[in-house]
């Protein structure tokens, strides 16, 4: 066992410039020629997939991703082409996906948890304007006939329009309308253009649902309204019954006479105070922790949520390490037949894929047609998964049959490997039995044992399969503002508000999430200070 | 803890074994505990038996479920593979395919960064071991409202990679690769006594000649037990999956399989049965086969 210690870094550290050119040499003297070709192809081809991303952000008009993609690129590039750069070579790779997934998802997160994400505000306000007006849409009654081509770019469908002047121009859903001069001309109608494919009668047809949903602006203005077409070979224009005044900041419906403004909330507000949606994205500072924390239909949930992950994870791991630790005892006995056998069908539950567990047991717990209720049970109607209480305790009562194998395992690993001879000095000594097992062979199983209870801890802090696929976070909690459920934990109450129901609240989640990812980090600096861990780190 | 006392009565030998055969200290020395073990088989065999006999029930519903092997038959497992709503084979597939790249992949990450971990030494070597393992506190789980954001961000920009896309989804998962494997091979690496690398090195081969040709072969276990970690918790995962792939023919089985029964009272059970059979059975057999290294390899991120 020879573990580099800090003594043979010290004496590694300083090469001198000699050693450190003889190295150099002696590296590129090794490096077998078909080792530099796959390195070669490989930059060649992130290079490539690199290249392209940048044409393709260039046309988009991204700069800040066109630039960091290209930075990243550069100094991949310096890295792997310049000699020595050891680590970094090696770290690299990951670190980028690490960056990008995990630290900068947590950022991004911090970030959401102060805005108004949500169904109705995703996305900026010039977007919010044109989603609104092209929503109230109505054909102009005495509107010229245009003919249109549909074309594409890159998955894009485009409009080629000659207006009835004979004049060619092109526009998108999201690019109004603009002159062409270079387009192919056939019959006094436009036909092709350069950079676009023109689609053919059956792409038309193939994809009419989505041609006859464009409405391409007519220009820069709104409120000049869009072109249509309902069979992808004539166009009519079509104005909103919304007018949008830039200067004052306000919708007014033609209709109702009814004039919405920006009150500085992310929609456009009526004075009676309806808000037309979709609205946008903007900065809400603190607003959704203070929702979360003030408002009566929030709170009560958060709270009680917090309470009870806490409580489930807790009685989680003890009820499986206290299971395992009992028959690991029970079957660490040499004398006894057959251990073999009842290990194995005791790890079963851990082999058999969780989720699949959890829906199986849900199967089995079902309340009317349930294997427990109507075979083990006579045809009771115990509400196992409705209920809030039962529900709770069903959840205890599974998770015990999903962990309670890995405890055993854990816990016969550490039992074998206290060594014998403690336990015959204790009984030589005069140690009861009991006496040997609380005070010799338990602290002795802890210390190995703790930081596996730790983990599980954190394991079941965030078990969303469980909870998700057995009771679905029920039964809800009726007083609750937020879709959230007596036996949903932070984890799964934090997915339910954004991805189910009607509205997704992207905002309000994150802001969970922070609070999460406070209580996390509370949890950890206090199991390191008292563990020390990290201070034999090196 | 009545029980333990005599449990370590009878380990350290008190009891004489040439005495003559009675039931009753039969009872006491090992019977009991047979006892406990079979109350414990049937405790973790039942829902697993009640799976498969629902499995080979040609009826669907979860009532006909419950006479346990009255009826067996193989019409649940064709239905579950030819029913057009319920992609199960494609399911079955993009598992296979998510997980295993995704383990392979964040297996070769893991590794690499543990090299020059356990290897080199560097500025910031132990602020990013320290980040790693603070990392580690912090699953992606939590960010997912922020993961769903940007895939769907980068969607716009690129299709191939972005929302809906498993390409996209094996990106996010590699993303958490660092974090949870780094540590676990850290510490096996440095098991390896360095003075191999060392002779290596004097006989000339390169540093990535040292890598991929000795040291990877010398850190094989622990390769397969990280890898195969990964696999399984990359086909348990839920959330990710569910929230970034869209079409039917692109999920995965846990989210296949939980859309087919999300109310059970309604579902084709025996076929949702058939295909959790068809599904548990290659990780199982698997597990079973490798369970001496798994266990090895879950504990010794602790006992170092």
């Amino acid at each position: 066992m020879s573990i580099i210690t800090d003594e043979d870094v010290a004496n590694e550290e300083k090469p001198n410039r000699r050693q450190r050119q003889a190295a150099r040499i002696a590296e590129a003297a090794s490096a077998g020629l078909k080792a530099i070709l796959v390195k070669i192809i490989l930059l060649g081809l992130v290079d490539a997939i690199a290249l392209y991303a940048l044409f393709v952000l260039f046309a988009k008009g991204q700069w800040i991703v066109f630039g960091l993609v290209l930075a990243v690129t550069l100094i991949v590039n310096w890295i792997y082409f310049s000699p020595g750069k050891l680590p970094a070579k090696y770290l690299t790779p990951g670190v980028i996906f690490l960056v990008i997934f995990q630290i900068f998802a947590v950022g991004y997160t911090a970030y959401i948890g102060f805005t108004n994400y949500s169904t109705g505000h995703n996305s900026d306000k010039d977007q919010a304007v044109s989603a609104l007006m092209s929503s109230a849409l109505e054909r102009v009654p005495d509107s010229p006939t245009y003919a249109v081509t549909v074309v594409d770019r890159v998955g894009t469908l485009s409009l080629l329009v000659t207006d009835p002047d004979g004049d060619v121009s092109i526009g998108s859903n999201d690019e109004p309308l603009q002159r062409v001069s270079d387009a192919t001309v056939e019959g006094g109608k436009a036909v092709a253009a350069a950079g676009y494919t023109s689609l053919s009668f059956q792409d038309v047809v193939a994809r009419t649902d989505e041609i006859t949903k464009m409405a391409v602006p007519y220009s820069e203005d709104p409120n000049d309204g869009s072109l249509r077409t309902p069979d992808g070979r004539n166009a009519y224009l079509y104005l909103s019954t919304l007018v949008y005044d830039e200067q004052a900041g306000t919708m007014t419906n033609t209709g109702t006479g009814v004039v919405y403004s920006d009150t500085g909330e992310g929609a456009f507000t009526s004075p009676d105070g309806e808000a037309m949606l979709p609205g946008w994205r903007i900065n809400v500072g603190f607003d959704n922790f203070v929702r979360a924390f003030t408002d009566e239909g929030i709170r009560g949930p958060l709270v009680s949520v917090t309470i009870w992950t806490f409580f489930f994870a807790g009685i989680s791991v003890a009820s499986t390490f206290l299971l395992g630790l009992f028959l690991a005892i029970v079957f660490n006995d040499l004398r006894m037949k057959g251990r073999k056998f009842y290990r194995v069908a005791m790890i079963l539950p851990y082999a058999f894929p969780a989720f699949l567990s959890a829906l199986v047991w849900a199967g089995m717990l079902s309340e009317s047609f349930g294997f427990i209720n109507q075979v083990l049970l006579g045809g009771a109607q115990i509400p196992w998964l409705t209920n809030e209480w039962l529900a709770k305790f069903s959840i205890l009562l599974v998770n015990l049959w999903l962990g309670f194998p890995y405890m055993f395992l854990v816990c016969t690993g550490a039992l074998q490997s206290i060594p014998e001879e403690l336990q015959e000095a204790a009984t030589v000594d005069g140690a009861s039995p009991w006496a040997v097992f609380r005070l010799i062979k338990l602290p002795l199983l802890l210390v190995s044992v703790a930081p596996l209870l730790i983990a599980s801890f954190a394991f079941n802090f965030n078990n969303f399969n469980l909870i998700y696929m057995l009771t679905g976070g029920g039964p809800r909690d009726a007083e609750a503002s937020v879709n959230v459920g007596a036996t949903d934990i932070l984890i799964s109450m934090v997915y339910k508000v954004a991805f189910t129901g009607q509205t997704r609240d992207y905002g309000l989640a994150s802001a969970f999430s922070i609070i999460i990812f406070i209580l996390v980090a509370v949890i950890s600096i206090i199991s390191f200070r008292k563990t020390k861990a990290l201070e034999d780190l090196n | 803890m009545k029980t333990t006392t005599r449990t370590t009565a009878e380990a350290t030998g008190f009891v004489p074994v040439k005495r003559p055969f009675t039931l009753k200290r039969w009872f006491a020395s090992t019977g009991w505990r047979h006892v406990v073990g079979l109350v414990m088989v049937v405790f973790s065999t039942f829902p697993l038996l009640y799976v498969l006999s629902a499995s080979l029930n040609p009826h669907g519903t979860l009532t006909g479920s419950n006479a346990l092997f009255s009826k067996i038959g193989f019409d649940a497992y064709v239905r579950i593979l030819n029913t057009p709503e319920a992609p199960y084979a494609a399911w079955f597939g993009n598992t296979l395919m998510i997980a295993g790249i995704t383990a392979l992949g964040s297996v070769f990450l893991g590794a690499l960064a543990a090299y020059s971990f356990s290897r080199m030494r560097f500025t910031g070597r132990r602020t990013g071991l320290l980040t790693i393992v603070l990392v580690q506190m912090f699953p992606q789980l939590l960010g997912v409202v922020a993961i769903f954001l940007l895939m769907s961000t980068i969607g716009d920009i690129f299709p191939a990679i972005g929302l809906n896309s498993q390409i996209g989804l094996i990106m996010v998962y590699l993303g958490g690769a660092l974090g949870v494997n780094t540590f676990l091979m850290y510490g096996f690496f440095n098991t390896i006594p360095a003075s191999i690398d060392e002779a290596a090195k004097i006989d000339g081969a390169s540093h990535a000649r040292i890598f991929f040709t000795i040291i990877l072969r010398l850190v094989a276990p622990i390769l397969a037990v990280v890898s195969l970690l990964s696999f399984i918790s990359t086909t348990n995962d839920f959330v990710l999956a569910s929230v970034l792939l869209v079409d039917p023919e692109k999920q995965t089985l846990a989210v296949g399989l939980y859309r087919l029964v999300s109310n059970p009272n309604y579902a084709d059970w025996s076929a949702f049965s058939a295909g959790a059979v068809l599904a548990a059975l290659p990780v199982m057999a698997l597990f079973l086969y490798l369970q001496k290294y798994i266990v090895g390899g879950l504990t010794a991120g602790s006992v170092k």
